[in-house]
């Protein structure tokens, strides 16, 4: 890049309450430059863009905007500048359409005070940004009918439509599938071309190799280094964020395995009413379901767990069929599920840490339907330390608690019962490398202990690294089951895409 | 307790200004009276805040305690039913609406605001078409010891007060200490994560507007007693608002999953306080719900106020405790 950059930092210094959450950070990216910026949670990639969006204020370095020193107050300000966000959590209203969304807060309008909207120009105007996005989409069509990736597109033109000249995504493909992503990506190829310069933020490395031009790495708030060109490579980066090769988690299992103890036969989800699912499981086991979003896996998952009563099937545990209609049947036949969104689903994170932990088998700290509360304390206190969940006390609200103790919070809640299978979905979606590997220690432990786990992971290395076995689905159907020694990376994403076992094996 | 603590600075007040302004509102014959009102609206107004802890409203009370009353003065009157029969078969009913209530909301997902803001027009109109709308009475029979419950003492107390008194405790330990109270709170404050734990959601939920029906119930026949004479077009009119406002000024958020027994208590003294200054310091009655609805609105306001204050100072501390963690959150 021999043009002066379009954004630089310079020494930007971030201090949280006792943190340092950045420091010294410098990091410059050309016009029409893709600079995917990589890290751990808890890196800083997040303070730094808040600071790039307004939100914090860093306490020493400088932002330089097209040359020009600048002091960024607000998103508005940001906004005003030709700097665009695209969030991780889209931020756009399903109950207006394309153009109102693109326009919000800018409709062309007309009658003076009354402020009319002009909706056919509204229309006009919206067309050529969705058209540069490769979108077709009519501008009139309700945000509701789209999907999560026509929408993430739609916030692209808005922040087109804003005159952004820098684009900052964070996490932009995590909820996209992968033709979807594939689709994202090309468009990043074309705004490039359009000389749209694009901060990438992802832990999604293969994307990174795909698409970004440079690639700066943050750990423990400081800029650990860049790579360039074919210098971007899966392992150097890797390197770069934890600063050593990635450990291979998988362990192999010690105890015996008895197979056939989980047994699905025919499970027909609404989802997928016309595919019929079984596979065997064995206790001792971690069984991985692969796949792309969308693949019926979660719906597995639900209907073994009673949530959504599955349309036809049935499910056997030690080759006895068990009737689930509800989570409490399941339960009462020891399968539990850890949910992939625990806050929504895992938790009543409103609750205390003590009232989560004991809400599934409450009656058992109960006598004539009153709580014994010292046995309630008890074992709360209890499962916080054996899980090693940490927080000031059982007294404290799950939803102050940061996203790996509350996943460990849900183990919590259910290893206080007796688990004869637990099925994880994205066990650790969000959660710090640290929490990570306790997590899938006690997956194993379980394992060891004779717990069948299925875990539904879209985490390649997760599914790579934990699992006994894998199944990858497609499209609510079974594409094929992967043993240990069968399980690569390409074979898992071959079934996934829709081949067929034999081709992927050949 | 926060809450609860606040609500009561200001009942106290209140009785306080209006004690040192009318010194009859502490005379015998007043304070019985208010009592006795406090338990007659107290026990309808826990079943209400069981019903808004789970998340749900409802609006149907009133209109329930016009046809209760009517169908009990024909069943005592006009079908010489025996007593508890009558008494068991109302509170029966109440409980059966309050079960169709809970169905519609729990197994077709309708609205708890639409299931009983459909069921408030409905009953008014029955009851007032049962009644040909002319109003009936129990004239002055006893019907054994209905009308000594409504309106007798027991040890200088007002029956109602006993019965809500006792209400009250058994409904404290079942809110607070019991295992179905735990799952109204979990239900609450989230319905799905509930459901997830293995609460059975949905017949939790319909289960409060039954227990709210079987209040209303006993409750209801002890308004029509008081009251003597039941003219079902005004019968217990706005009186699932009084029900309302005590849970919210008692600190249940209709939000779901927030409240208490003791907070709806007070909450329920509060708005009779109101009712009885009106009177006592020469108000124009025509203002009585002008000045319960700014008190309340006051009360909530302050609340909402004093909580943001404490959330803020709540953020402070948990900074500075942040400072003994390595990591930030990124």
């Amino acid at each position: 890049m021999n043009a002066p950059p379009l954004l630089e930092l310079k020494g930007i210094t971030k201090r949280f309450p006792g943190v340092l959450a950045l420091h010294d950070v410098s990091l410059a990216v050309g016009q029409g430059e893709v600079v995917a910026l990589i890290g751990e949670n808890g890196a800083g990639k997040s303070t730094l863009m808040k600071i790039l969006g307004g939100v914090h204020a860093a306490d020493a370095g400088t932002i330089e905007f097209d040359g020009r020193p600048v002091t960024i107050r607000n998103v508005a300000e940001a906004i005003a500048l030709g700097i665009g966000f695209i969030h991780q959590e889209l931020n756009v209203l399903d109950n207006l359409d394309v153009a109102g969304n693109i326009f919000l807060g800018r409709e062309p309008t007309w009658g003076g005070g009354l402020r009319l909207i002009r909706r056919q120009e509204m229309n006009r105007l919206a067309e050529p940004y969705l058209r540069r996005l490769g979108l077709e989409v009519s501008p009139r069509r309700s945000l509701r009918e789209l999907s999560i990736a026509q929408q993430q597109m739609v916030e692209i033109a808005k922040a087109l439509s804003q005159n952004a000249r820098l684009l900052i995504m964070d996490e932009p493909t995590s909820c996209l599938t992968l033709s979807e992503t594939d689709r994202l990506l090309a468009a990043i190829k074309d705004l490039r071309a359009d000389g749209v310069s694009i901060i990438y933020i992802t832990h999604r490395l293969g994307e990174v190799q795909q698409c970004a031009d440079r690639v700066v790495a943050l750990r423990d708030g400081r800029n650990v280094g860049s790579l360039e060109g074919d210098q971007i490579r899966h392992d150097a980066m890797v390197r770069l964020m934890v600063g050593r090769d990635l450990q291979n988690f998988y362990v192999h299992p010690k105890g015996a395995k008895k197979p056939g103890y989980f047994q699905v036969r025919r499970l027909r989800t609404r989802a997928h009413p016309r595919c019929r699912i079984s596979f065997d499981a064995a206790a001792g086991e971690i069984l991985g379901f692969a796949g792309l979003v969308g693949a019926g896996r979660s719906e597995m998952a639900q209907a073994v767990f009673g949530v959504d009563t599955p349309l036809e099937g049935e499910v056997l545990v030690e080759g006895k069929p068990v009737a689930i209609r509800s989570p409490r049947e399941a339960m009462a036949h020891g399968i539990y599920l850890v949910p992939e969104d625990r806050r929504n689903t895992g938790l009543v994170t409103e609750m205390t840490v003590r009232e989560n932990v004991t809400l599934p088998g409450l009656r058992r700290y109960a006598t004539a339907g009153l709580i014994r509360r010292a046995s309630e304390v008890q074992v709360a206190k209890r499962q916080c330390a054996t899980l090693n969940v940490k927080t000031p006390s059982v007294e404290a609200r799950a939803l102050n608690l940061s996203g790996g103790n509350q996943q460990k919070l849900v183990l919590a809640k259910w290893l206080a019962l007796e688990p004869r299978v637990l099925i994880f979905d994205e066990p650790t979606r969000g959660i710090d490398v640290g929490a990570k590997a306790e997590i899938y220690r006690l997956m194993r432990d379980l394992a060891e202990n004779g717990v069948t786990l299925l875990m539904i992971s879209s985490d390649m290395e997760e599914v790579l690294g934990v699992s006994d076995r894998v199944i990858v689905m497609h499209e609510g159907n079974i594409a094929g089951i992967l043993e240990r020694d069968q399980c690569r990376e390409e074979a898992i994403m071959q079934l996934a895409v829709g081949k067929t076992a034999e081709s992927a094996s050949a | 307790m926060k809450k609860e603590a606040g609500i009561s600075v200001l009942l106290v007040v209140l009785c306080a200004i209006v004690a040192i302004k009318n010194p009859r509102f502490l005379g015998a014959a007043n304070l019985e009276n208010m009592a006795r009102l406090i338990g007659m609206f107290g026990i309808f107004s826990i079943g209400m805040g069981l019903v808004i802890i789970t998340g749900g409203i409802d609006l149907s009370v009133g209109s329930v305690f016009a046809l209760l009353g009517i169908v009990l003065t024909m069943m005592l009157r006009e079908w010489h039913w025996f007593w508890a029969v009558a008494v068991l078969a109302v509170i029966a009913g109440t409980m059966a609406l309050g079960w169709f209530h809970g169905l519609l909301i729990t197994k077709a997902r309708m609205q708890p605001f639409i299931v009983t803001l459909c069921g408030l027009l409905f009953y008014r109109g029955l009851a007032r078409y049962i009644a040909h709308d002319e109003t009936k009475g129990f004239i002055n029979e006893n019907f054994g010891p209905l009308r000594e419950l409504a309106t007798g003492s027991v040890l200088g107390l007002p029956m109602p007060f006993v019965l809500f008194l006792v209400t009250a405790v058994v409904m404290w330990i079942v809110l607070h200490r019991s295992v179905y109270g735990r799952y109204l709170f979990a239900v609450g404050r989230n319905e799905e994560a509930a459901r997830y734990s293995g609460v059975n959601s949905r017949a939790i939920i319909a289960s409060s507007y039954v227990v709210s029906g079987a209040l209303a119930g006993i409750a209801g026949i002890l308004i029509a007693f008081y009251t003597n004479s039941i003219s079902p077009s005004t019968h217990g009119n706005f009186y699932e608002l009084y029900g309302i406002a005590a849970a919210v000024l008692g600190g249940c958020s209709l939000r779901g999953g927030e409240g208490s027994i003791l907070g709806i208590a007070i909450g329920t003294a509060l708005l009779q306080v109101l009712q009885n200054l009106v009177n006592l310091l020469g108000i124009d009655s025509s203002l009585n719900f002008a000045v319960m609805g700014a008190v309340i609105l006051i009360g909530v306001l302050a609340d909402e106020l004093l909580s943001a204050r404490r959330q803020a100072r709540k953020v402070l501390v948990a900074a500075d405790a942040a400072k003994a963690r390595p990591n930030p959150s990124d």
